[in-house]
């Protein structure tokens, strides 16, 4: 039996686009494509196995290895810090990590910044290198009504379009850092499946070089 | 007594493996108490995987710390003398907080220290040992090797900021090529470095070729003479599980020169780690080299997933009222089979058994056979 190689896809537009790439790279697997809601996939001709997984979950089921290899959002790499090897910017699913707030917006500098965010470490990384005091709260979702509601002075979160922060009256006032997806790998099961690894990053970055 | 060896875990097979094999060296056993003074590990915080030290008060009322490492004591107690050099061994709990985790474990820990008087001899000599610790744990397995100061002299060839240093080493380490490049790029750098920087981050491989590639691209006699001394320390090692990886970087206030790591199939996080410390010792004031490495035998569990299909080989039912005598008669003749046996009144709701028995008299009478 072949060694399997086993690939965690985050759920949703972002993994869809992604397969499309291994597909390309030779890892493909047609049984995906059916329209089910099974979550894993395989392939036993091209030793490939796909699970369809919660976006910021990818980075745990491969550190931990039950992935080999994923595809996983640079905010996720940013917050969580998994102990994985970054191969390649897939230079999609590109956004960024800013900060937002109301148009009128001044920053009161006698007391703590209120930030309201889902990434907490993000948040708290670029405020102490910037050397402000923050106070912050941790949300899970509708980040952006923080700021209406006056819950927080700002909001850290990620802008792709900025479509949302408009119909909310807010704008961002920096970005902190921009995104994109990534692929990421097991350090062990670098060293153990490294044959299939290396010929699918290098059928990936020249895929991604070609999309220039 | 015999011991039976499918009775122990997987991490206590290995220690009795590698107390053999570090004895056959000339390593000598380093025994140490549970405790040292808190002072003594604060001082050295950094060095220590997890900053979180368990302390508790002492009677006399000194400070004192349930020991988060074995190494940092080996070095405090060397005492060494001109050109001596001292090999010893340990297998010791230590109380840490993983990566990953709030809460304080006790992970068994078994390694080696080299101190003293360091050559090439000797460093190869430490990882061949390593190469043979893993062997003596599972026949899949890798042992990846890298030297920081090959990696620092690239860096430092480079001509950039410290800050812009500490970024690429953690690059490295993630083997973010694509990072790397941006930063290099923002900052205006394409020297023969930056290809050199590039070649470091992608290789991966057994060691002839990666060296070779990198000599093919280096022009720096420095940066030529560490590949060289890398090449020596590791002509006389079996290659074929070796690879060289420039992304294994430990602190490098604490190591310099040859850094390893240990990888079992099976296993996702490296099961052996170690390196040259001299920095460390340095800190602590004396001046001699020191290579060593730790084996996490807390992890080999990962290595037993297929739970066991019994829990038991036979179960002799019997009843308050049976002959205690013949009960007794028969689970020893039954234990001499070299099976596993228990009397029970009642089989419990999850017990997996291969045989079950009734005493009925004086014999026991097979009622149900699941092996």
């Amino acid at each position: 039996m072949k060694t399997m190689l086993n690939v965690a896809l985050p759920k949703g537009r972002l993994g869809e686009k992604v397969y499309n790439m291994f597909e390309k790279a030779g890892f493909d697997c047609p049984s995906i494509k059916e329209n089910n809601r099974k979550l894993i996939f395989e392939n036993e001709e091209c030793a490939v196995r796909y699970f369809w997984v919660k976006p910021s979950d990818v980075a745990i089921y491969v550190e931990r290895g039950a992935a080999d290899i994923g595809v996983a959002g640079k905010d996720i790499l940013l917050e969580y810090t998994p102990d994985v090897y970054e191969l390649l910017d897939l230079k999609t699913g590109i956004c960024r990590m800013a900060v937002a707030a109301k148009k009128d917006f001044r920053d009161n500098l006698q007391r703590p910044l209120k930030v309201a965010t889902k990434f907490t470490n993000i948040a708290k990384n670029y405020y102490t290198s910037v050397g402000r005091d923050i106070d912050i709260i941790h949300l899970n979702g509708s980040i952006e009504i923080a700021p209406i509601l006056n819950l927080s002075d700002v909001i850290v979160d990620i802008v792709e379009t900025g479509t949302t922060l408009k119909e909310n009256n807010l704008e961002v006032f920096e970005t902190i850092v921009p995104i994109s997806a990534r692929l990421i790998c097991n350090k062990s099961s670098f060293k153990f499946k490294n044959e299939p690894i290396e010929k699918l990053l290098k059928s990936l970055a020249s895929q991604v070089a070609q999309e220039k | 007594m015999q011991i039976n060896n499918t009775l122990l875990q997987n991490g206590e097979k290995a220690v009795f493996a590698l107390r053999a094999l570090y004895n056959s060296y000339g390593y000598a056993q380093y025994k140490m108490s549970k405790f040292e003074e808190y002072d003594f590990y604060a001082k050295n915080k950094d060095f220590l995987i997890s900053e979180n030290i368990i302390t508790f008060t002492d009677i006399g009322g000194k400070l004192l710390a349930l020991k988060p490492d074995v190494t940092l004591s080996i070095v405090k107690n060397a005492n060494l003398s001109e050109n001596e050099v001292k090999k010893v061994y340990y297998n010791e709990n230590v109380y840490r907080v993983k990566r990953g985790d709030n809460s304080f474990k006790e992970i068994m820990q078994t390694g080696l220290e080299c101190i003293g008087s360091i050559d090439n001899f000797l460093i190869a000599e430490v990882l061949e040992l390593a190469l043979k610790s893993l062997a003596a744990i599972s026949e899949g397995f890798i042992l990846e090797v890298s030297d920081q100061s090959i990696v620092l002299r690239v860096l430092d060839l480079l001509e950039v900021s410290d800050n812009t240093k500490t970024t690429l080493i953690k690059l490295i380490s993630e083997k973010n090529a694509d990072e790397i490049n941006g930063i290099l790029t923002a900052q205006n750098k394409c020297s023969k470095a930056c290809e050199v920087l590039n070649a470091l981050v992608k290789s991966y491989g057994e060691p002839k070729q990666v060296l070779e590639n990198l000599k093919n691209l280096s022009d720096d006699a420095v940066l030529n003479d560490l590949i060289d001394n890398l090449a020596d320390v590791l002509s006389s090692l079996p290659s074929d599980k070796i690879r060289l990886d420039f992304s294994e970087i430990n602190d490098v206030n604490y190591y310099n020169g040859i850094v390893f790591k240990g990888f079992i199939n099976g296993i996702p996080t490296s099961v052996l780690s170690g390196g040259r410390y001299d920095p460390l010792i340095k800190k602590m004031g004396a001046e001699f080299s020191a290579i060593g490495f730790a084996v996490y035998l807390d992890l080999l569990s990962e290595l037993s997933k297929e739970p066991e299909k019994f829990d038991i080989d036979a179960v002799v039912l019997y009843d308050e009222n049976c002959d205690y005598t013949a009960l007794n008669e028969q689970l020893n003749a039954l234990r001499q089979t070299g099976i596993s046996v228990s009397a029970l009144k009642i089989i419990p709701k999850r017990l997996k058994y291969k045989k079950l028995y009734k005493l009925s008299g004086k014999e026991v009478e097979l009622i149900e056979d699941n092996a």
